[in-house]
């Protein structure tokens, strides 16, 4: 499976060149174009990127939600949930590199047979870091009114891990 | 909405941080604060510039706008509010298709590129269109059909089986998925 997938950005890149040198465009002005582009793009989002990346390393940094979880291990061990991936659920919606360094941890301690570590496993594939995706898109355009973004995103990543811990239950448990 | 997640992070952050008598490293992250944020722009311009650059040929040649055609039928229902051929049903249509592949660096540009699109149309422009916020709402939930990173470091660690998980880890992320573009309907409908 992931030998196929290693092909899939090769293939992309190649058919996207061939068809435009079938279609003589001439492409590479078009990349020159677009590529400028790109460049804008980037520093055209890098005061959000900067300003969230900071805030959300602070949060994580000040070790507040390990402390939120101390409440929470008595009914996790109640129910027989390891306590480790209750932060890595926490974490999943609001950094990517964060969920997958404790995805990490995960295996290490644990293997990624372990019932544990396909329960990570699919809290890593569940969802994608909503907050993150949020501030970059949202923040790329200036736009700062976001409606109902927010909590429809963080109600389906709520969904998302409930259905991951029951689905790992189910086919694993 | 963002400025009251940006307060809450530095808030909560910082007051723990001060409050379990932690100042050293408050002050070390809020001095090298933006280290964090270069680094992962310096990940994400060479990727950025390659693949808005390849995106410029696909438009060129008449590539992308063919794909959005194809995929047309089953966008249009997602995105009611979007002329047929608007020009970033293209763009939305390539990032879904780099998510569900487990290309997420590669969905970033697409994903941008749509919203920019998304944008040039609305009329109020610090406040989120319907479609933008559908959109967000299919890019966070991130189907993934493939999850490349998992499965990678599922062999690093000398897995039996790297890929069974990717059956399971596809239902969950549909379940998510399903219930944030429901929460979306029923907000939508109550206008």
């Amino acid at each position: 499976m992931t030998n196929i997938s290693n092909f899939i950005v090769p293939a992309f890149v190649l058919f996207i060149i061939i068809y435009g040198v079938k279609k003589k465009v001439n492409i590479y002005d078009s990349f020159l174009v677009g590529a400028k582009e790109g460049l804008v793009t980037t520093f055209r989002i890098a005061p959000a990127v900067i300003g969230m990346v900071f805030a959300i390393n602070l949060f994580l940094s000040s070790h507040f939600l390990e402390y939120i979880f101390s409440f929470f291990t008595p009914l996790l061990q109640a129910f027989d949930i390891p306590i480790s991936v209750l932060p890595m659920a926490m974490v999943r919606p609001i950094s990517g590199t964060a969920s997958l360094a404790i995805m990490n941890n995960i295996f290490e301690m644990y293997g990624p047979d372990s019932f544990v570590g396909r329960l990570a496993s699919n809290l890593q594939g569940c969802t994608d870091t909503t907050i993150y995706v949020l501030a970059l898109y949202f923040g790329s355009i200036k736009v700062t009114k976001t409606r109902h973004a927010l909590p429809a995103g963080l109600f389906a990543d709520s969904v998302g891990i409930i259905a991951a811990f029951l689905i790992t239950f189910l086919f694993f448990g | 909405m963002v400025s009251y997640i940006w307060a809450f992070f530095i808030i909560i952050g910082a007051g723990f941080m001060i409050a379990t008598g932690n100042i050293e490293l408050l002050n070390n992250e809020i001095l090298k604060g933006g280290t964090g944020g270069i680094k992962l722009l310096t990940e994400m311009l060479p990727l950025l510039v390659l693949w808005t650059g390849i995106m410029q040929i696909a438009e060129d040649s008449n590539l992308l706008e063919k794909f959005s055609k194809l995929v047309r039928p089953l966008l249009s229902k997602l995105f009611p509010s979007l002329p047929k051929n608007h020009p970033a049903l293209g763009y939305i249509a390539s990032n879904i298709a780099a998510n569900a592949l487990g290309l997420g660096s590669a969905a970033t540009p697409f994903g941008l590129k749509a919203m920019e699109c998304l944008q040039e149309d609305n009329p109020k422009k610090d406040t989120a269109t319907e479609a933008m916020v559908t959109f967000l709402i299919l890019n966070t939930g991130g189907v993934t059909i493939i999850p490349t990173t998992v499965i990678a470091m599922r062999m690093m660690y000398g897995s039996a089986n790297p890929t069974e998980i990717i059956i399971t880890s596809l239902l969950a992320t549909l379940c998510s998925n399903v219930s944030g573009l429901i929460f979306d309907y029923i907000k939508r409908r109550k206008k």
